[in-house]
């Protein structure tokens, strides 16, 4: 309970999250490796999610932002497909350049080029965890497979996970008041079922599987892309070390994790709480003494 | 995919004889486009100082609604600082600003403590916030904070208005004189341990904010409802808090880095801040130099005080909404942090 232990629990890199929460003999940490080179934007996953957890609707909107009109994650968008429209070529798709000097590419925007960056978000399932670390109530979980997962008999919709999550995950059903995210789904694992989003997947742009496996084949295929030419692709959230103790829900990207909506470099609040615990002690004396003082100081009245 | 736009005019981009040359290695691979970008972040042109996705925000916002969460700030401030002039006030015999005082934080909580189950999206089981102890949750520690200081400052108030049961009435006296401060300033770590930029990175200055805002509206209410006579520890309270509460808040929007520290300086939440400074510094100024000789001029300086410390509250956690759903408050701090770490 110490706050040191805290900080260096919360500062560890690559930890065994299962473990820490007491889980003694668990399976492997499971995860999704999100490939969005080949991801095409089909929306499977979406209304696979939707579907397998009894996801109520919310709002059937026209927003004209390229063909995304779920816009991002929320209490009933546990999965969200980003599409994103840019004047560039696709390395090794494009026509006619290998024609050209090399020294010219044909990326200008008069060209013509276009290539469409389409990414399925989804919950991180942090090493660590702001929205766990904050729950007042536990209902928030560290599941034996080392995902996060709300109790929804026990939430009592306090919100604050809500402002807690670095990547703008979890949220508030309306008309519940409770806290709503992916679960990666808990019901199939337990069962020995892959979530429903992956399993729903076409193009295998979302792999599920033991965390360890997916880091191999992550860093392979950011490897064979490069290799192609494709010099835009870097894995995001695959590094234990990163601000949230690298993420079990991690991604391949073709561009700057910005442009997705996603943060560049996320920190877990909690990483700080050590030093607000004493700076909020140091205020509460400075109160009582201050008090005390306007007491002692001016004896007439 | 089409490389061609279909417009008005007909068709831009298109171009004949187009080969899918999926695998052929082209284009950047020979170095030529990193080259070519690089040129370009030369250029004297500007870059965009971020992207995001199509300007939408990277955080989901809190929900809290103001009047209940940002109304607690208030009250818990005024509740945990009256009790500490309600002790003091009785150990220095001031019956008349310890019954004030001790009366006020009971009220003062009661009522914070409506808004917070109000808030709740299960308001029938806000007994789950004590199902568990995390010291990782500000909001959890707050709970059990207020299970001991909601009763301590009744058995206070009860008996400072009824005169009976003198013992438990200082027992609880001292007992909320004790939990009181950290009521008035954890709530600063519940709002900066969040993923809010404009909340986090003033984690520092906000608990000093928070009590001194606490100090001023306490103040504020032992000089409005005490006696003349007996109000002095109460002027120099809410001097004692006005001038912290000030001081932290330059510090806090000073320290800040630039995108993170507008919402504190200019739009709605900007105007409502420098409002409540000046309430909160009229209010001192008022009550030091005329409470002393006019009833009237207490009661407005009172007044003054209590709304300055309210409107401080209201306008920081405007301040905190409008950087959740800026997408450059996430984004910019945290690519420039990324760009000073490669170097």
């Amino acid at each position: 309970m110490a706050s040191d232990n805290l900080l260096s629990s919360l500062l560890a890199g690559d930890t065994d999250p299962a473990a820490i929460s007491g889980h003694s003999d668990h399976p492997p940490r499971m995860g999704f490796f999100t490939d969005t080179s080949v991801c095409i934007g089909c929306k499977a996953c979406e209304v696979a999610c939707k579907e397998w957890n009894h996801i109520p609707e919310d709002g059937l909107n026209f927003t004209g932002m390229s063909y995304d009109n779920t816009v991002g994650l929320g209490a009933d968008t546990w999965r969200h497909v980003a599409f994103i429209e840019q004047r560039k070529p696709i390395a090794g798709q494009i026509a006619g350049v290998q024609h050209q000097d090399a020294g010219a590419p044909a990326i200008d925007e008069a060209s013509g080029d276009l290539r469409w960056l389409m990414a399925s978000d989804v919950c991180k399932h942090c090493t660590h965890a702001a929205c766990l670390d904050v729950c007042p109530t536990g209902a928030l979980f560290r599941t034996e497979f080392g995902t996060v997962v709300v109790q929804e008999d026990v939430c009592n919709g306090c919100g604050y996970c809500i402002p807690a999550c670095p990547y703008g995950v979890i949220d508030q059903r309306q008309d519940d008041g409770r806290a709503w995210k992916c679960t990666l789904c808990y019901d199939r694992l337990q069962v020995g079922m892959e979530p429903a989003c992956a399993k729903a997947c076409p193009t295998d742009s979302i792999q599920f599987g033991p965390l360890d496996e997916l880091r191999e084949r992550a860093a392979a295929r950011v490897a064979s892309l490069h290799e192609a030419g494709v010099t835009d692709a870097r894995l995001y959230g695959h590094d234990p070390n990163d601000g949230v103790g690298g993420d079990g829900a991690f991604f391949l990207l073709l561009d700057e994790p910005e442009v997705y909506g996603l943060p560049p470099d996320p920190v877990v609040t909690t990483r700080d709480l050590p030093s607000m615990w004493k700076h909020v002690g140091a205020a509460a004396l400075t109160l009582a003494v201050g008090v005390a003082a306007a007491f002692a100081g001016g004896r007439r009245s | 995919m089409s490389t061609s736009d279909v417009t008005k005019d007909g068709i831009r981009g298109a171009k004949p004889g187009r080969d899918a040359m999926v695998g052929v290695v082209a284009g950047r691979h020979d170095g030529a486009r990193p080259s070519h970008r690089r040129r370009g972040e030369r250029s004297m042109v500007p870059e965009a100082k971020f992207s995001s996705y199509y300007g939408k925000p990277v955080l989901n916002a809190p929900v809290w609604k103001a009047p209940d969460i940002a109304g607690y700030f208030f009250l818990g401030g005024l509740s945990g600082a009256s009790s500490v002039i309600g002790a003091c006030a009785s150990a220095t015999g001031r019956p008349a600003l310890a019954k004030a005082s001790k009366v006020g934080a009971l009220a003062s909580i009661s009522l914070g403590m409506v808004g917070l189950v109000h808030d709740l999206g299960k308001p029938s089981r806000f007994v789950n916030m004590l199902r568990v102890f995390k010291p990782t949750s500000p909001m959890s520690v707050g709970s059990w904070a207020l299970a001991g200081y909601g009763p301590a400052a009744g058995a206070a108030a009860f008996s400072a208005v009824t005169g009976r049961m003198k013992g438990l009435g200082a027992v609880a006296t001292g007992a909320a004189a004790a939990i009181g401060p950290f009521v008035a300033s954890y709530t600063a770590a519940l709002m900066c341990n969040t993923a809010v930029p404009s909340w986090h990175e003033a984690y520092r200055e906000m608990p000093f904010v928070f009590v001194g805002s606490g100090a001023t509206a306490a103040g504020g209410l032992g000089i409005l409802a005490a006696p003349v006579a007996e109000a002095g520890p109460a002027r120099r309270t809410a001097l004692f808090g006005a001038a912290l509460e000030l001081a932290a808040s330059q510090l806090l929007t000073r320290r800040l880095p630039e995108p993170l520290s507008e919402p504190y300086q200019s739009g709605k939440s900007g105007a409502r801040f420098k409002l409540s400074e000046a309430l909160t510094a009229a209010g001192a100024a008022g009550s030091v130099l005329l409470g002393r000789r006019s009833r009237a001029a207490a009661v407005v300086s009172g007044l003054a005080l209590l709304a300055g410390s309210a409107l401080s509250r209201f306008a920081i956690f405007e301040a905190g909404m409008v950087s959740a759903n800026d997408p450059e408050h996430t984004v910019r701090p945290q690519r420039e942090r990324l760009d000073r770490a490669s170097g």
